[in-house]
């Protein structure tokens, strides 16, 4: 039983090492990537553009929740002009990024690694390899930066969309007024601990954490179904894990 | 053995998961020369070409391509010597996001900046070659077997390289595209000098082909010759392979404990 323990956390730690040596792999063959940017751009479509409609109807949904469970406990001490402060806070520091990242490793990290999976299982990446052409360069450096660049602005997508929730409920639904709503709001929302410590630095971690667990996976994954299928489950499982204990790493950082 | 060897193996030794695939293996490809490696399954044929092509490295011996030592390359110099390698993978390979055209035209478009009405040229001069110009806008999940195997040739001679190397470039194919492929094979040979190797089972069609036969088995090579006499050297490797009986140096069964104990019957050998 305990050996059955320690080869789970040295399997666990393997593979944590191995995959920070790919991210070095990743980053050294980037600067030749540039050379296939158009499928950079059409990678962030996929995993960005593709992804809107699931980010933003959560976001909307996550927004609205929020504005009503917290409309309910203001009122109990008649801070309901509050809502909107507490919305924006909750979602720009803790929810947008951390979702959004949830969201994405389930839409787009997924499709990623079995996507790269599948072209380890079909010989694809031995015929590019065979045709001199670098498999990190042309098929995981482009879908790495794509998650990269893409988390940050489906974040900042989300949030917009969660404040948009919170107001809809808070204002046109239960009558917080407009004006109290906005400016309580803008005054406690802090554009740098709040915008760019909150949003984009956490989604910007988040989006090399998912988009390196996501392409290390495909990469990596025996070539065989259940090979593929057991790398796809991973990279949701441990996204997931390395989401949230990031993303208390860095807010006892940031806080 | 010949002076003017493009590929050169000497004491190649590989051992894969406990198995002994090569053992002290020696083998000259000649250059300008279609050469076919034959040999029962599982005795390492693939994995001979992976050796030349720097996929894989062997435990011991060299295995020089051109002169230069391939197991000890960097990554850059492979991929410079690759360049010049078409290989036609087992399985064809080809990129499932692409069709038959950009397939095709995938190394011209990576390695070289020429204008896109030569790419179409080119591409389609390839296609024609191997009988699928016409199909040139299907997807790869629309094509049979075949016809992949040959959108696959096409692009392993799209660069029109030093060597080429054909894994299985038989299977599949009816008995017209079998011949075209054949002619195809010698035709780049003579009026290009292509060097050729091919892994193949098909005794008829590597005798129609090939300049030079190696017979491998046990990681040596048993046997070696022209190939219209090499059936008939009178050797007990030949005379098994070619004559196809169960009996003899190749094991026809999977190395296995007595069967009849397996089953459990009484007087097996414990």
């Amino acid at each position: 039983m305990t050996t059955r323990d320690d080869n789970v956390v040295v399997r666990s730690l393997a593979q944590i090492g191995a995959s920070g040596l790919f991210l070095l792999t990743i980053l050294a063959a980037i600067p030749r990537s540039f050379r296939h940017g158009r499928e950079t751009v059409r990678q962030i479509w996929f995993v960005g553009a593709m992804s809107l409609t699931i980010v933003m109807t959560c976001g909307l949904f996550v927004g609205m929740v929020l504005g009503l469970q917290l409309y309910d406990v203001l009122s109990i001490f008649g801070g309901t002009s509050a809502t909107g402060t507490v919305v924006a806070i909750a979602i720009y520091r803790e929810l947008g990024p951390v979702v959004t990242a949830l969201l994405f490793a389930g839409r787009a990290g997924t499709s990623i690694t079995a996507e790269i999976g599948l072209m380890r299982a079909t010989d694809q990446l031995d015929a590019m390899e065979m045709m001199a052409v670098d498999p990190i360069a042309y098929v995981v450096a482009p879908r790495f930066l794509a998650g990269v660049i893409a988390l940050p602005l489906l974040g900042i997508v989300f949030c917009a969309m969660g404040v948009f929730g919170g107001h809809l409920v808070g204002v046109t639904w239960l009558g917080i007024d407009n004006g109290t709503f906005w400016s309580n709001m803008t005054a406690s929302v802090d554009v740098h601990k709040d915008i760019i410590d909150g949003v984009l630095l956490k989604s910007i971690a988040f989006g090399i954490v998912v988009s390196l667990i996501a392409v290390f996976q495909g990469y990596t994954t025996p070539p065989t179904s259940e090979g593929v299928a057991y790398a796809t489950t991973r990279t949701v499982v441990a996204s997931s894990i390395a989401i949230l204990a990031l993303d208390f790493v860095l807010t006892s950082f940031l806080i | 053995m010949t002076d003017d060897a493009i590929v050169r193996v000497r004491g190649l030794t590989t051992v894969l998961n406990g198995k002994t695939i090569f053992d002290n293996l020696d083998l000259d490809i000649p250059r300008g020369k279609v050469t076919a490696i034959m040999g029962p399954s599982g005795t390492g044929k693939t994995t001979l070409l992976k050796h030349i092509t720097g996929q894989m490295r062997g435990d011991a011996g060299t295995v020089e391509l051109d002169g230069e030592n391939v197991p000890t390359l960097s990554r850059e110099r492979l991929f410079e010597l690759r360049e010049r390698i078409g290989y036609l993978f087992q399985n064809s390979a080809l990129l499932t996001d692409f069709d038959v055209f950009e397939n095709v035209a995938f190394p011209l478009r990576q390695h070289t900046r020429l204008p896109e009405e030569l790419i179409r040229n080119i591409v389609l001069t390839k296609l024609q070659a191997v009988g699928l110009r016409g199909a040139a806008r299907l997807m790869p999940t629309e094509l049979s077997g075949g016809m992949a195997r040959r959108v696959a040739l096409a692009r392993a001679i799209v660069f029109d390289p030093a060597l080429i190397l054909y894994d299985e470039p038989f299977v599949g194919l009816d008995p017209i595209a079998l011949n075209q492929v054949l002619l195809l094979i010698r035709t780049l040979n003579e009026t290009l000098g292509i060097t050729s190797v091919l892994v193949a089972h098909e005794l008829a069609a590597v005798q129609k082909v090939a300049d030079h036969v190696y017979l491998i088995a046990n990681g040596k090579v048993v046997a070696q010759g022209a190939p219209a006499t090499l059936a008939t050297d009178g050797s007990a490797w030949t005379a098994q392979f070619f004559g196809g009986e169960a009996d003899g140096p190749v094991p026809f069964q999977y190395p296995a404990g007595d069967y009849a104990s397996e089953l459990g019957f009484p007087g097996g050998k414990a």
